[in-house]
């Protein structure tokens, strides 16, 4: 342990941190609607509609089917032209976010899928709208699903973000690959997973208990 | 109130199209309460959900207080459905939401202000006797408690009708009285008109008013409750009356001859049924009195239909053929339902 260690880990955490809440925060206002809109144009639900649930569903697939640092180096122009730079750790969330929006939008589906149709059928017969069904039906009802299914998603940002770090994103995974690997710091390399578990385990532990607050089955 | 014109609903289906409903007509008048019966697969919840078309037919008309749903837009028939109610077999409720919040939930789509649900939701509840679960979540009450949500839920913005979907197929029958009993009271308090689908004739001669038999999408057999229960024209309605009324012969007479023919010490054996008012007059004894005729008694039930008393007896008349004659002739005319079983031999049932 050595004095400059842990300025550069609060340093590289809180990039982490950053670039984990932004591009969950972003994800999420994307994914969530996506997840809707994959459910309700399905066969038999309450806008079906074919031909734009087969479109995104491929697009979603396509994007989703992409290793995650292929897909990174991949959309360097499309970065480049939404935050002017390819490297930094805003450029790196450009890449996490479009990872993550199909991801949660396909676990958002899900979730809706379990609500039994019932429900939807009773609001409708109480002449709900469809917007009204999505707004408090679907998602009230598949939120401790949802909730459950987010927190998946944040551990898997918190692993992407280490390999965006490493093309010059900075954060946790830059700080192990810099210092730990490459300048043989193998002190730093432990620190940094330690952090990185404890981070996964607070997620966790947070996302659990939100979850069951909010599941009253 | 209710009218139904010639609806067909026709399903695709990977084995081909399925004609779920073949021109069914129903009229269903102001303040009834209207039975479907049929098996499942029989096409009665499709027929129910025609109603409020949340199944849209594929063919005919639904006529709710003159106006013609089936021609209504989708913001027009989302108005119209407010004015009917709906509970199912598994409730629906939200499991998310608290008793009063489910309750309240109709009122929500419509914007109703937060003073007036408040009231109302407290009103309803009273209603349903759940004033004290208004803090509950669904999963914490029982299933008869869940259909009261879902009964004070549909009647919350005020309907004129309530469809029944199986409401009480999943409960027990101790609590199937109950709920029956309450739909019952609102049907009476609120003049609602209901429209109840069920596979159990116990619910239809519970609660019903009017009956229809659907089977295989067809309305078999359609009338007034007690009509169809005492002259049912159909197999499929004499299955379903038998689960509660058995036709079956009392053992002593099961396994011997039953002779179209009087024959050398032999008694009439007949089947009555008694219906309203004529079920509490001693017809049986003024039978005996009048003609020289000995009645014996073998079976015996009363029951009630709708309140109305119902009584069915099997008994065997002993006498000359031309006393018994007379004697069928006067049960006729005292208008019981006579329905003739045959000769048997008078020393067939050992204890009379």
């Amino acid at each position: 342990m050595s004095a400059d260690m842990l300025p550069l880990i609060t340093k590289a955490l809180g990039e982490t941190v950053y670039m984990v809440a932004v591009s969950m925060i972003i994800s999420s206002l994307l994914g969530i609607p996506l997840g809707v809109l994959l459910h309700t144009t399905s066969k038999g639900q309450i806008l079906e509609c074919l031909p734009i649930n087969r479109v995104v569903g491929a697009i979603v697939n396509a994007i989703r089917s992409i290793p995650f640092i292929i897909l990174m180096v991949a959309i360097i122009p499309l970065t480049r032209l939404i935050v002017g730079s390819a490297i930094g750790t805003t450029a790196a969330m450009v890449p996490l976010v479009l990872a993550s929006v199909p991801f949660i939008g396909r676990q958002v589906e899900t979730s809706l899928r379990e609500i039994p149709y019932g429900i939807v059928e009773a609001a409708q017969s109480m002449g709900a709208t469809p917007l009204q069904i999505i707004r408090k039906v679907f998602l009230p009802e598949a939120m401790p699903n949802i909730v459950a299914q987010l927190t998946t998603v944040i551990i898997s940002l918190i692993g992407e973000s280490a390999m965006a770090g490493a093309i010059g994103g900075g954060g946790l995974g830059d700080l192990a690959i810099r210092y730990g690997y490459q300048r043989f710091r193998p002190d730093i390399m432990i620190a940094t997973v330690i952090v990185l578990i404890i981070m996964v385990q607070i997620v966790q532990f947070a996302g659990n208990k939100l979850a069951k607050h909010l599941d009253k089955r | 109130m209710i009218d139904l014109s010639h609806i067909e609903k026709i399903y695709d289906s990977a084995a081909g199209p399925v004609h779920a409903l073949k021109d069914i007509s129903l009229h269903i008048n102001k303040g009834e309460i209207y039975g479907i019966i049929g098996l499942s697969g029989a096409g009665k919840s499709t027929l129910v959900r025609c109603i409020n078309l949340l199944e849209r037919p594929t063919k005919g008309t639904v006529t709710i207080e003159g106006k013609n749903i089936t021609a209504m837009n989708n913001s027009e028939l989302r108005e119209a459905r407010k004015g009917i109610g709906m509970i199912f077999q598994h409730f629906n409720l939200l499991s998310t939401s608290t008793v009063f919040d489910n309750i309240a939930f109709p009122l929500q789509l419509s914007n109703t202000p937060k003073d007036a649900i408040n009231s109302r939701v407290t009103e309803l509840l009273d209603m349903v006797g759940l004033s004290d679960k208004a803090d509950q979540y669904p999963s914490q009450l029982s299933g008869g408690q869940k259909q009261r949500v879902g009964i004070a839920r549909a009647l919350a913005s005020n309907p004129h009708i309530l469809l029944c979907d199986e409401a009480t197929s999943a409960l027990d029958p101790q609590t199937t009285k109950s709920i029956l009993q309450l739909i019952k009271d609102i049907n009476r308090k609120l003049k609602l008109t209901v429209v109840v689908i069920t596979h159990e004739m116990q619910v239809i001669k519970e609660i019903c008013d009017k009956v229809a038999v659907i089977d295989k999408g067809v309305i078999a057999e359609q009338g007034d409750v007690l009509d169809v229960f005492i002259t049912p024209q159909q197999p499929i309605t004499k299955d379903f009356i038998s689960v509660l009324l058995s036709n079956e012969l009392p053992v002593d007479f099961r396994n011997i001859e039953i002779k179209d023919e009087p024959f050398e010490d032999s008694i009439l054996l007949m089947r009555l049924t008694f219906i309203g008012e004529t079920a509490n007059d001693p017809i049986i004894s003024s039978l005996v009195k009048k003609y020289d005729v000995s009645a014996d008694l073998f079976f015996g039930s009363l029951d009630d239909i709708k309140g109305a008393p119902f009584g069915r007896l099997i008994i065997g008349l002993d006498g000359s053929q031309d006393d018994i004659h007379s004697a069928m002739d006067y049960l006729r005319e005292q208008k019981v339902k006579m329905e003739v079983i045959g000769y048997v031999s008078r020393h067939a049932s050992s204890h009379h």
